[in-house]
């Protein structure tokens, strides 16, 4: 576990920055909606989703009724049912903390996990679990730090949420370098694309995701072949 | 609103979250082994999720009016050229993030 630290630190400084600033603007969304810090970390803690919880501050300011909590929540977070798929493996190795690993499988986390290169001497599984308790450490942080401080930071800090695009970008890119058949990256692409200009920012992400699906699974024998080759 | 009333939302968006995200695991529970169709899903999937997620990054930027993501997609561009040059992931990252912020502070504002 303690050799797995500073490599699993080192993976997680884009998502730090990502995560203090995310979820510092979390943080003071809720504070001006009338919650004092704990608040912030109580849902920070127990819910753990960068757009989910923004949508629950809203849904507090409004006072929606659990349905809606409980309906909203499934429909923005249900990309999340695909990441598991590529964890089901490596999680189960993972006994109690396995649990923990489901809970805390956010985008930024799922995405380090996949690109995930683990030094020579160092447990995998250990590097694993490191990544996902510092990316929750960072989130509470942020958001608890928003709540206390509230408003605006002495510097301006517009733009800084670009960080995790460029993480995802060059999590894109390793993973274009080392695979050979590069058609699922590129139907993930353009399904997000064509969704996005059909469907709009609100709804084109699950249609997306059948889509890819869809793709990969009629694709299968070609890029078995292209695999094996 | 009730401080209960709260809590309960709060506890229901938990819950909900949490399911999403432990459904494949209830599916797929390791005890029966993982079909082979859901085991090539599992590896063919990243890819292809990791671009979808580039494309929700900028699912909110007006390609018609303003910058026309122009900062966007000029900032993504030194990024991965950058990451295809060094292969330094905190370079490539750093280095795409600070431009982004030069520009949409200063030039397009």
């Amino acid at each position: 576990m303690k050799q797995a630290l500073r490599p699993a630190f080192t993976a997680t400084i884009p998502v730090l920055c990502g995560y203090l600033f995310i979820g510092f603007a979390f943080g003071v969304m809720l504070r001006d909606a009338g919650f004092a810090p704990p608040w912030a970390l109580l849902c920070s803690l127990t819910i753990y989703a960068g757009s989910g919880q923004y949508l629950l501050v809203s849904l507090l300011a409004g006072g929606a009724s659990l349905v809606t909590v409980a309906v909203m929540t499934l429909l923005l977070n249900c990309r999340h049912i695909f990441y598991g798929l590529s964890f089901l493996e490596p999680f189960h190795q993972m006994g109690g903390k396995k649990w923990y690993m489901i809970f805390a499988l956010t985008d930024e986390t799922y995405s380090l996990l996949c690109s995930l290169q683990t030094p020579a001497g160092v447990d995998p599984s250990a590097m694993r679990f490191l990544i996902a308790v510092l990316d929750h450490s960072y989130w509470i942080l942020g958001s608890v730090a928003g709540g206390v401080i509230g408003g605006v930071l002495p510097f301006d800090s517009t733009g800084i949420d670009f960080a995790m695009t460029a993480l995802f970008t060059v999590i894109f890119v390793e993973q274009w370098l080392q695979s050979k058949c590069h058609i699922p990256a590129l139907m993930g692409l353009g399904a997000a694309a064509v969704s996005l200009a059909l469907l709009g920012a609100d709804n084109f992400i699950l249609p997306a995701m059948l889509a890819i699906c869809v793709m990969l699974v009629a694709a299968r024998g070609r890029l078995y072949r292209e695999e094996a080759t | 609103m009730t401080t209960q009333r709260a809590l309960a939302m709060v506890a229901v968006a938990a819950v909900c979250t949490f399911a999403t995200r432990l459904a494949p695991f209830l599916l797929f529970n390791g005890k029966k082994p993982i079909p082979p169709l859901i085991r090539y899903l599992g590896e063919a999937l990243p890819p292809a999720v990791i671009a979808l997620l580039v494309v929700y990054c900028l699912k909110n930027v007006q390609w018609l009016t303003g910058s026309h993501g122009l900062p966007e997609l000029l900032c993504i561009a030194v990024t991965a050229l950058l990451h295809l040059w060094k292969r330094n992931n905190l370079l490539s990252i750093g280095a795409g993030t600070v431009l982004y912020m030069v520009l949409v502070q200063n030039l397009f504002t």
